[in-house]
């Protein structure tokens, strides 16, 4: 037996998505951009696919620009939005956005911007009030995250962008990991950009999208044959972009019915999981993504626990990464306030529509067992039943 | 969290650690790390006739530092203290078939912590008399 519980990595493609893109790299194969026959049928499909990917977050058809990805996405919203508003110095982003969002802030910088960072509380949520204070004329771009991927935590867009909107400042928010878990809707969040990713609702990967309101003018970051309204040039990932439409379109239909049954299963591996001893949840338990589970068990280290899991069917990640120097735990769950050695401890558990009741309970079996031999092996589990950590 | 391409000795090392836990009224302790860097090694050792006639390990940390501490358990089991002061950290990733270069500078304290359980040793032995 084997549970997959990383859906926030990547989703398995539903086989009816599929089974919609496979004509498209066979009989189907026509460049979108081609006048004769061939063309004019991947065209169709191109089209098809942008209305269901506009119907799940309530855009127009012409809003949506097809994408290789997320980190696309965000990197097209936010070098588009600031280098055509070169008058203003300043942008403003939260400090747990993914690094596709802060790396891309970080490059703006080097190029003269002066980045602000909205921080979030212990719970992992920002204050919209306080950063609505923040939204001020110079800010060429504010940028913050619907959902986070690593805690889940869903943070107050609507009450930011309405304040953007006031202050005639461009807004996009990063919804990779809502699309799907949670009603996404573009007019009611009232945001001018909005970034998504095909294969983290069971499309295929290399394919995202990034909403453009009508009326919003940014700059492209590839030049070439003038695809997707000028903003990504280049011939259209056709089975990709088809088999996002369709993913769309059974997440939009699915939402309801998916959402509570990840919700059930979640709850089940948090409750069951907390009943361990000092085990902990990372972010806010109401303000969360149904299929995002974050737990932080003291006193081991998550590489090991990852690959102990591994070896016993367990597919899941943690919040820490090596660099040359160190072990870094992540910017995310350092943001909570937590210590190094209690970041270090955590483990994200994200669920899927495909996600079964037996793999949960096949994890919440597996899950003390690998904590338990590790924390025998931790001098630092020693110190802290001890009392003296 | 980055994958690594760990041998599979160190993987085994892992599974099946040798001489993990705590002993009862050990001759030297050595402990290294910082729980902030994600590496802490103990280790406590017996002495006998020069020798170390037992050690144990606990390790909080990464794949690679669990394998090294359990590694370097079985290089310093039975070696005089003199022997055992000469094993090095290279030695210890040799012996594993190598480690990653990321897990190089801080997972691999196992023979810091050897020699500091030694010293320890010593120190005390030099107090008694």
């Amino acid at each position: 037996m084997k549970a997959y519980l990383d859906n926030s990595a990547t989703t398995r493609v539903d086989p009816a998505v599929l089974e919609e893109m496979l004509p498209y790299f066979t009989e189907k194969y026509g460049n979108a951009s081609s006048l004769h026959s061939f063309g004019r049928e991947a065209r169709e499909a191109v089209e098809k696919a942008r209305e269901r990917v506009a119907r799940l977050i309530g855009a127009k058809p012409e809003e949506i620009i097809f994408t290789s990805g997320g980190t696309e996405s965000d990197n097209l919203a936010l070098r588009g939005a600031a280098h055509s508003r070169r008058d203003r110095h300043r942008i403003l982003t939260s400090n747990i956005e993914h690094p596709a969002v802060l790396e891309t802030f970080r490059d703006l910088e080097r190029n003269g911007f002066t980045a602000v960072y909205a921080k979030v509380d212990r719970e992992g949520l920002l204050d919209a009030s306080a950063v609505a204070g923040m939204i001020a004329p110079d800010i060429a771009i504010a940028s913050i995250m619907l959902a986070n991927n690593e805690i889940g935590t869903i943070q107050p867009v609507k009450e930011i962008a309405e304040e953007c909107r006031r202050k005639d400042v461009m807004f996009h928010t990063d919804a990779v990991q809502a699309a799907g878990k949670i009603p996404v809707d573009v007019r009611k969040l009232d945001v001018d950009l909005l970034s998504l990713a095909s294969h983290k609702f069971h499309g295929p990967k290399g394919v995202g999208a990034l909403f453009v309101r009508e009326g919003v003018g940014i700059k492209p970051l590839m030049t070439g044959g003038g695809h997707e309204r000028g903003l990504r040039s280049g011939t259209e990932n056709v089975p990709g972009i088809v088999g996002m439409g369709k993913a769309a379109e059974i997440a939009r239909e699915r939402l309801e019915e998916d959402a509570a049954r990840m919700r059930r299963l979640r709850d089940m591996l948090i409750d069951g999981l907390l009943s361990m001893e000092e085990t902990y949840l990372n972010g806010s338990r109401e303000k969360r993504l149904p299929n995002n589970a974050n737990l932080r068990f003291h006193g081991i280290e998550g590489e090991s626990l990852v690959f102990l899991l591994d070896e016993n069917g367990i597919a899941a990640s943690t919040g820490s990464a090596c660099s040359s120097k160190k072990l870094q735990a992540s910017h995310v769950l350092l943001a909570l306030g937590l210590a190094e050695w209690q970041a270090h401890g955590s483990l994200r558990l994200t669920l899927s529509r495909f996600t079964t009741k037996e793999e949960v309970e096949f994890a919440l079996r597996g899950i003390p067992q690998a904590v338990e031999t590790l924390r025998r092996m931790s001098p630092v589990w020693r110190k802290i039943k001890k009392g003296e950590m | 969290m980055v994958a690594f391409d760990y041998t599979e000795k160190v993987m085994e090392h892992f599974r099946n650690p040798r001489n993990m836990g705590v002993m009862e009224n050990p001759d030297g302790v050595g402990e290294v790390g910082n729980p902030a860097c994600g590496d802490v090694m103990t280790v406590q050792i017996k002495v006998k006739d020069n020798r170390i006639s037992d050690i144990k390990f606990q390790t909080f940390g990464c794949i690679a530092a669990i394998a090294t501490s359990s590694m370097i358990t079985e290089l310093a089991k039975g070696k005089t203290l003199d022997e055992a002061m000469k094993i090095t950290r290279n030695d210890v990733a040799g012996e594993l078939g190598g480690l990653p270069p990321i897990k190089m500078h801080c997972s691999n304290l196992a023979a810091d912590a050897l020699h500091a359980a030694i010293e320890d040793y010593l120190k005390k032995k030099g107090g008694i008399r």
